[in-house]
């Protein structure tokens, strides 16, 4: 029998290994996987690269990693987001390296791995200092500029609901990166407010099918 | 002569959101656009982080955790609205599926040239967000902005002295003094606030200004506040 249900965060988390790149999914405070990162953070593994949209809030989950020193890069959007301290510490220290990306690049980065491709072109940045170094082409009378598919070794997701074969359910803009994250990890771990019966989920709105899902934690909702 | 302020500039770019447009907002003064479409239109707002029918703020005590906008605030969903994954709402924007993108900016080119992203300031990073998927993505490019900067400087220059966005974009600028559609003929100045010249503008204006022929007064009506 499937089940994807592990026990406890520290189970969720296990196996990551130092040097590995992080899926954190999110966008500012909504749809992070707090407890998961806060776990990861207790687990010790460290040189992470770590894939956001932004950079970590005050002093907890990617923030608390980025206090550790357990990061080493970190590929997002918008590092300036809310109370990136933690982030902004780093930098200035220059003990993080910063590769700033487009937000719909990086989310189709992670899909071109997920889909299975080697890459594609878009005109977004195209003849800007963020296409400094990279392959461009014209197409069409456009200049395009070479993305390379993007990949996780983990990614630390958060649902609202998941059934034991790890079929996921959302809310709201809580979805987010959460779906795309999961299809482009070798691990995916989710954390949701709910277990839910096989056959609960209306198979018309589960956006993330299980065969996206490893591991799925039940946290709780917010307090 | 008085400038427009910012709500007056959000009211003269949201008449001419169409009806039934996809539009996108950028963080800042395009937001403020959304309260002021006209009435008898119906005009769907997107927001990057995967909203397809984005509303307005909520009334104190009914924010919703789960629901917020590209710049972080709480934010409501309208009748009819949805919700998309990032990569979906992405390739809305880069794919062309948008009407309108409504943004804001440091300095636009007399080409269109757009520089939103940075300033480059040494002491933060840079962010870049989806700043630059908006502006080559969307059908038309607008953008809201102050004529000058606050010690009088042109933004709108021959050539964009930041970094840029993204080249060639912009379609029209509306400012708190004037609209200016961006052509391949130039720059041509469509609507001045009262009390405004040509001269007087061009000469807070680095590119060349043209008037156009059929150029109107820019007079918000009395009841947008001032």
């Amino acid at each position: 029998m499937i089940d994807k249900q592990v026990k406890t965060l520290a189970d969720a988390v296990a196996g990551v290994k130092d040097g590995a790149t992080v899926l954190v999914a999110g966008f500012g405070a909504v749809g992070v996987a707090d407890d998961l990162l806060e776990a990861l953070h207790e687990q010790g593994a460290r040189d992470l690269v770590i894939v956001a949209n932004n950079a970590g809030n005050g002093d907890h989950g990617l923030a608390r990693l980025l206090n550790s020193g357990r990061v080493r890069k970190v590929i997002c959007s918008y590092p300036r987001s809310g109370d990136y301290s933690a982030f902004l510490n780093a930098y200035r220290a220059k003990t993080l390296e910063l590769e700033l990306v487009p937000q719909g690049t990086i989310s189709e980065r992670m899909r071109c791995h997920a889909a299975g491709l080697g890459g594609f072109f878009s005109p977004v940045s195209a003849g800007t200092k963020l296409a400094d170094g990279k392959e461009t082409r014209e197409i069409d009378g456009r200049l395009h500029v070479f993305e390379k598919p993007l990949k996780g070794d983990i990614a630390l997701l958060r649902a609202d609901k998941a059934d034991r074969w790890g079929n996921l359910t959302y809310i709201k803009s809580a979805r987010n990166f959460n779906p795309v994250m999961a299809m482009a990890a070798d691990l995916s771990v989710v954390q949701v407010n709910e277990m839910v019966e096989l056959g609960s989920l209306d198979p018309e709105a589960v956006v993330t099918p299980s065969i996206f899902v490893d591991r799925v934690v039940v946290v709780g909702a917010n307090p | 002569m008085k400038p427009l302020t910012r709500e007056q500039m959000a009211w003269r770019a949201a008449q001419d959101l169409p009806e039934g447009a996809f539009v996108n907002l950028g963080i800042g003064i395009p937001t403020l656009a959304a309260s002021y479409v006209p009435a008898d239109r119906e005009v769907i707002f997107h927001s990057e982080n995967g909203i397809l029918g984005l509303g307005a703020k909520p009334e104190p005590g009914m924010e919703d955790e789960n629901l917020i906008d590209a710049g972080k605030n709480y934010t409501t969903l309208i009748t009819g609205g949805v919700f998309v994954h990032h990569a979906d709402a992405f390739l809305m924007i880069r794919g062309g599926h948008l009407d309108v993108s409504l943004l804001g900016a440091f300095e636009v080119s007399e080409a269109g040239d757009l520089a939103n992203w940075t300033t480059e300031d040494p002491a933060f990073p840079p962010g870049v967000g989806g700043a630059m998927d908006l502006a080559v993505g969307a059908k038309e490019i607008r953008v809201i902005m102050d004529h000058t900067d606050k010690k009088g400087n042109p933004r709108i220059l021959r050539h964009c002295s930041l970094p840029l966005t993204a080249a060639g974009c912009v379609k029209r600028i509306y400012t708190n003094l004037a609209v200016i559609d961006v052509t391949p003929h130039g720059l041509f100045v469509v609507e001045m606030v009262d009390g405004m010249t040509l001269e007087k503008l061009q000469a807070i204006t680095e590119p060349e200004l043209q008037l156009a022929n059929s150029w109107q007064a820019l007079a918000p009506p009395a009841a947008i506040a001032a």
